[in-house]
């Protein structure tokens, strides 16, 4: 008699495939850590983030590195860095993933739409993409800030303003492309409507320059919150964020390198944690691949 | 006609002591050699009756002249383009005699016309000059000030060589004024050559002419050989290199290819200079006629209780925020800074002491706090100077929120009055020149109060205006102590009312390279910042 | 051809319209004023007055800006306010600076991206490929500022290699775009990795593979231009980035380009040099833009202008 071994059960739905991926679960604990740092920061955080503490810098006013008062160590006002971190996670989270979000998720919808019907609905699309492209949004930002009061909302608006342009960009021409293929052109004959072609059949091809773009979107606009922070338009000293953290002590990077590599590696992981996330996710849905591991 | 004052020594000294020593020339000084200076910033103009920045006002002084100069490395009046000069002896008129075979850099020899040409054209509104309102005591300014006229009347030519300027009131600070960039002596043609573009093609009667400016990249200065000042400049050349960040320009310098970062020591590598032995010993460190101060908008509450400004002086802690600076200031206990002639020496000032603030704020009705706002300019550190102050508020129960703005902003809220606190790091007054009377007017002063005006804290006391205008009006030099007395009261009666809250004067460390040569007081100069490019020299 | 360029070149110039109203606007309405910034701190009221007169700028928003339209139609970009002198000039000044930086930088994020893309998408999943994603994190994660400096330091200070900063010579070029290069690959090495992995599963790879060419003859002529369209979206958006935004490695580098220039302005609100760099920037990213759509049906014939 031959015995049967059962058939291992294929695990069911997307949430249940990624689970079996250890490097999507290594990037969805560092998401779930950022974000628990950032909500319970008042709580698990040493010190208060305003505190320059008496003790936090050295005689002639120099920062301590990390050590074991502090840390991380402190920041040229004395301030505990990890403390700041936490509390700077909040910013960076809203700006990097919430602000980046909306303007990944704008920009698909316009480039897609400019880059599928082309025509007059196309040209308008794209021309005012090229307007808000050419935009100096620094100055928008600046009198944004000057007429209502400078706030991280002003910020997230700012930058998802800015970014949606770049990613519209890159979905229109790689929309052009695919709406000439010819799978296309078949779905269109078997009665296939506008809306199916366009989000079963296109979109999915366009998720992994998607999951690109957002990614490491990530990065780039917490570090441009930092210069519009600067420039007085979002948050103001003394609140914490990864991007101004780095940018106010970039000059000391040499004199107290802590204090520029650790918000730096923070966003690095931020951005790695979607990446890894979004490539297993992308790996999910490409009907290639599913199934294939 | 006035009777002019008798003797020659009270009419040279006007107010001012030591012109009567003459500059010694540095023994070991060699001829020759070129410098590299480096800055951040582009410079904007060299015409002297406009540029007014960090950068240019040195090179400027380098290029022109004006009737007056100061003596390097010190705040001395001298004579300069005018050999002599003497003053009626109601103080309304004073007639210079001019140098003869002074030579512009185009070859032709300065003559009285250029004199009163130079001060026509600095006054008219068409030069847009931001010094214009400098010569606002000389006879007939209003009238050119408003467009009716184009020339001064209280400036005339008596001679050609001769110069007489008549004031419409005594003005004891007019010699410095003279000696001022904005008073500079420029010759017509060129500048009607040029037009607009004189700014990039000055010509002047300095010891340096411009020999060449590659936009956003560098100017070359060169040595005027028909300098009227015998065996002077010293340098063949100056080369300054713009568009270069401070650290990379200390790196420059530590590798031999910059001998001055103009912009000075970045505060991140401060420490690091500092510690080293051989760094250090090229560091010259001097003061500077600068004062750091917390200005109070006395329209606005709760700055409009004195109580509350009071407190506020009492709960900085000035010592803190020099540590977080590095050292690089002494606390200030008044507007002027301690170089400064008049300053009151044994005045100490709101001691720091937050229990007496505390109890002030109290007694004001604030014992359960209050919220506002702190105004701060965005280059470090100031933002971490208005963090610290911040916190120091706090304490007292003031929850100030930080501003952090790009300069212009701050300027702006601070002169529409609606910014309540302003940290003025950044734009901290410098002395124009080093009289009491600079730091009065335009940040004290009801003129200045206006709307736009520098005066950020709105402080208008109408008595002390009359006795500013009063201490002016001492023109005669054998009563020049009493008119830094006058003005010590003043300003005494200022921090009485603490509009303000002085809370340091800032040190000036320059860095030269190792080959560069004269005395430390030139590289520290306090009125040609940063350093005097006449008198120095290369040793190699 | 000829008719799609022509449209398009009118709306180049609508959109350029376009832009310099809004950025006039916004000028006006913001709220530093300029003259103060002109006048300079020891200004008295009357002073202040004057100059505003002398400018024409107590006029109304409609003069004002038609005055400065009608300058631009003859090329006039006026004066800065701050300098005095003609912004076409100091714009001009440094504008081929900030060409050769842009096109020197692009061809490196070009060269380092590309190669790395298509090592990562051919190395897919393993050790290699990971490697890479880390690195083009770092890359686009890391602060202009520091990575300029370091580089700087270690190649230029202590190593000799190349002179500290400056511009001039090739020499003095290579940092600064090397700097620019690495910092930017990271972009371009995810997209062409993404989009080479999508195309190698094509079926004409399949085939081209299965009748015998070379595996490089397959990626290099087959599979490389058709993964290579989103990229050349890439580079007219980075056209824009770079005709604005690197202030950073130029000052570092004392490199001088107009990003240095529009910072300053924006600083002090010298709102004609900001005007003029704002729309020889737009200008560069509409003309960027546009050579990008022109390319594009090179790369795929099946793109059709339209």
């Amino acid at each position: 008699m031959t015995a049967t071994v059962a058939p291992e059960r294929k695990p069911r739905g997307v949430l249940a495939r990624l689970r079996r991926r250890p490097l999507a679960v290594f990037g969805f604990i560092l998401i779930l850590i950022v974000v628990a740092g950032a909500v319970l920061a008042p709580w698990i955080a040493p010190y208060d983030p305003f505190e320059q503490h008496f003790d936090g810098l050295t005689i002639e006013g120099a920062p301590l590195p990390p050590g074991e008062e502090f840390l991380l160590g402190t920041d040229l006002l004395g301030r505990d860095l990890l403390t700041r971190i936490l509390y700077g996670a909040q910013t960076s989270l809203i700006i990097g993933v919430v602000a980046n979000g909306i303007a990944l998720v704008i920009g698909t919808l316009v480039g897609l739409v400019a880059g599928y019907f082309r025509g007059w609905i196309g040209t308008i699309l794209m021309r005012f993409t090229d307007l808000m492209m050419a935009f100096p949004a620094l100055l928008l930002a600046i009198c944004l800030a000057a007429i209502f009061q400078p706030s991280l909302w002003i910020v997230a608006m700012v930058i998802a303003f800015v970014n949606w342009v770049q990613a519209a960009r890159v979905i229109y021409t790689e929309t052009t492309s695919l709406a000439t293929r010819d799978f296309i052109a078949a779905e269109r004959t078997l009665g296939a409507g506008t809306g199916r072609i366009l989000f079963r059949h296109i979109l999915p091809h366009l998720v992994p320059t998607i999951i690109v773009w957002g990614t490491l979107g990530i990065s780039t606009t917490v570090l441009l919150e930092a210069t519009l922070s600067f420039l007085g338009v979002g948050v103001q000293p003394p609140t914490p964020s990864w991007g101004n953290i780095i940018f106010e002590n970039q000059t000391y990077f040499q004199a107290a390198p802590w204090l520029v590599f650790f918000p730096g590696i923070a966003v690095l992981l931020l951005a790695l944690a979607f990446n890894l996330v979004g490539d297993a996710l992308r790996d999910e849905l490409d009907p290639l691949q599913r199934g294939r591991d | 006609m006035n009777r002019l004052l008798a003797s020659t020594a009270l009419a040279l000294a006007l107010g001012l002591p030591a012109v009567a020593q003459e500059y010694v020339p540095d023994p070991a000084a060699t001829m020759g050699g070129g410098i590299v200076v480096t800055y951040k910033d582009d410079v904007a103009t060299l015409d002297p009756a406009i540029g007014y920045d960090w950068q240019n006002w040195s090179m400027i002084k380098s290029l022109f002249d004006g009737l007056m100069d100061y003596a390097p490395g010190t705040t001395e009046l001298r004579p300069g383009l005018a050999d002599s000069y003497t003053i009626s002896e109601d103080g309304l008129v004073y007639t210079f005699t001019l140098r003869s075979g002074v030579m512009f850099h185009n070859g032709r020899e300065m003559t009285a016309e250029d004199v009163k040409y130079s001060l026509d054209r600095v006054t008219t509104p068409a030069t847009l000059s931001p010094g214009a309102g400098f010569f606002a005591s000389i006879a007939g300014f209003d009238a050119v000030a408003s467009g009716e006229t184009d020339s001064l009347s209280g400036v005339a030519v008596t001679g050609p060589l001769e110069v007489q300027i008549t004031l419409a009131r005594p003005d004891a600070t007019f010699l410095h004024v003279m000696a001022l960039n904005f008073a500079s002596v420029v010759p017509r043609e060129a500048v009607e050559a040029a037009g607009d573009d004189f700014g990039r093609q000055p010509v002047g009667t300095g010891a340096f002419s411009l020999a060449d400016w590659t936009l956003g990249q560098s100017l070359t200065f060169v040595r005027n050989e028909n300098y009227w000042r015998e065996g002077l400049p010293y340098l063949d050349q100056i080369t300054f290199e713009v568009g270069q960040e401070p650290i990379v320009a200390l790196l420059r310098l530590q590798n031999g290819e910059v001998d001055v970062p103009g912009d000075g020591i970045p505060p991140a590598k401060f420490q690091e200079v500092m510690d080293d032995p051989a760094q250090a010993a090229q560091v010259v460190q001097g003061g500077q006629l600068h004062t750091g101060y917390l200005t109070m908008n006395v329209n606005l509450a709760p700055f409009d209780n004195v109580a509350v400004r009071q407190a506020v002086n009492m709960a900085i802690n000035k010592d803190r925020i020099i540590q977080i600076i590095n050292g690089r200031a002494d606390p200030a206990t008044q507007p002027l800074p301690d170089s400064m002639p008049g300053y009151t020496a044994d005045y100490a000032g709101y001691a720091y002491d937050v229990e007496a603030a505390r109890a002030l704020m109290a007694e004001a009705g604030f014992a359960d706090g209050v919220e506002t706002e702190l105004f701060v300019m965005n280059t470090d550190p100031n933002p971490r100077i208005a963090q610290a102050i911040q916190a120091d508020l706090a304490e007292i129960g003031i929850t100030a929120n930080i501003q952090n703005l790009a300069q212009a902003n701050v300027i702006e809220a601070g002169g529409a009055g609606t910014a309540p606190m302003i940290w003025s790091g950044g734009m901290a007054w410098i002395a124009d020149f080093p009289d009491p009377a600079n730091f009065y007017a335009p940040i004290l002063g009801c003129a200045g109060a206006g709307d736009g005006g520098w005066n950020w804290s709105k402080y208008c006391r109408e008595d002390l205006d009359a006795m500013a205008a009063a201490a002016d009006a001492i023109v005669d030099p054998a009563m020049a102590e009493e008119r830094l007395a006058a003005w010590s009261e003043i300003y005494m009666a200022v921090m009485e009312d603490a509009p303000w809250a002085p809370v340091f004067n800032e040190l000036r460390y320059t860095m030269r390279s190792p080959r560069m040569g004269g005395a430390d007081a030139l590289y520290v100069d306090p009125v040609s910042i940063p350093v005097n490019y006449d008198y120095v020299y290369v040793t190699e | 051809m000829g008719a799609y360029l022509l449209r398009r070149l009118v709306q180049s110039a609508l959109i350029l319209l376009g832009v310099s109203f809004i950025t006039y606007v916004l000028l006006f309405i913001l709220p530093a004023d300029p003259v103060r910034q002109i006048a300079g701190r020891s200004a008295t009221a009357a002073t202040v007055e004057s100059i505003r007169r002398e400018l024409g700028l107590d006029q109304p928003f409609v003069v004002q800006y038609g005055r400065y339209l009608w300058n631009l139609l003859q090329l006039d970009l006026g004066r800065s306010y701050l300098q005095r002198s003609e912004v076409s000039e100091l714009i001009a000044a440094r504008l081929p600076a900030t060409l050769l930086l842009m096109g020197a930088a692009i061809l490196c994020e070009l060269l380092i991206g590309i190669t790395l893309g298509i090592v990562a998408a051919l190395w897919r999943g393993r050790a290699l490929d990971q490697g890479l994603m880390i690195l083009s994190f770092v890359a686009v994660s890391a602060p202009q500022f520091v990575v300029s400096l370091l580089l700087l330091y270690v190649f230029a200070v202590q190593l000799g290699w190349f002179p500290i900063g400056g511009y001039g010579t090739f020499e003095h070029l290579v940092l600064p775009a090397l700097t620019l290069g690495l910092l930017g690959s990271g972009w371009y090495a995810r997209m062409m990795r993404s989009s080479m992995i999508d195309v190698l599963r094509a079926d004409f790879i399949r085939t081209a593979r299965a009748i015998g060419l070379t595996r490089t003859r397959v990626i290099l002529r087959h599979a490389l231009p058709n993964a290579i369209l989103p990229v050349i979206a890439m580079i007219g958006i980075d056209i824009g980035i770079f005709m604005g935004g690197i202030v950073v490695v130029e000052s570092v580098f004392g490199w001088p380009g107009i990003g240095q220039l529009a910072w300053q302005a924006i600083q002090r609100v010298d709102i004609p040099i900001i005007m003029g760099v704002t729309l020889v920037s737009a200008f560069a990213i509409v003309a960027g833009n546009l050579l990008a759509d022109l390319v594009a049906p090179f790369i795929d014939p099946r793109i059709k202008l339209r």
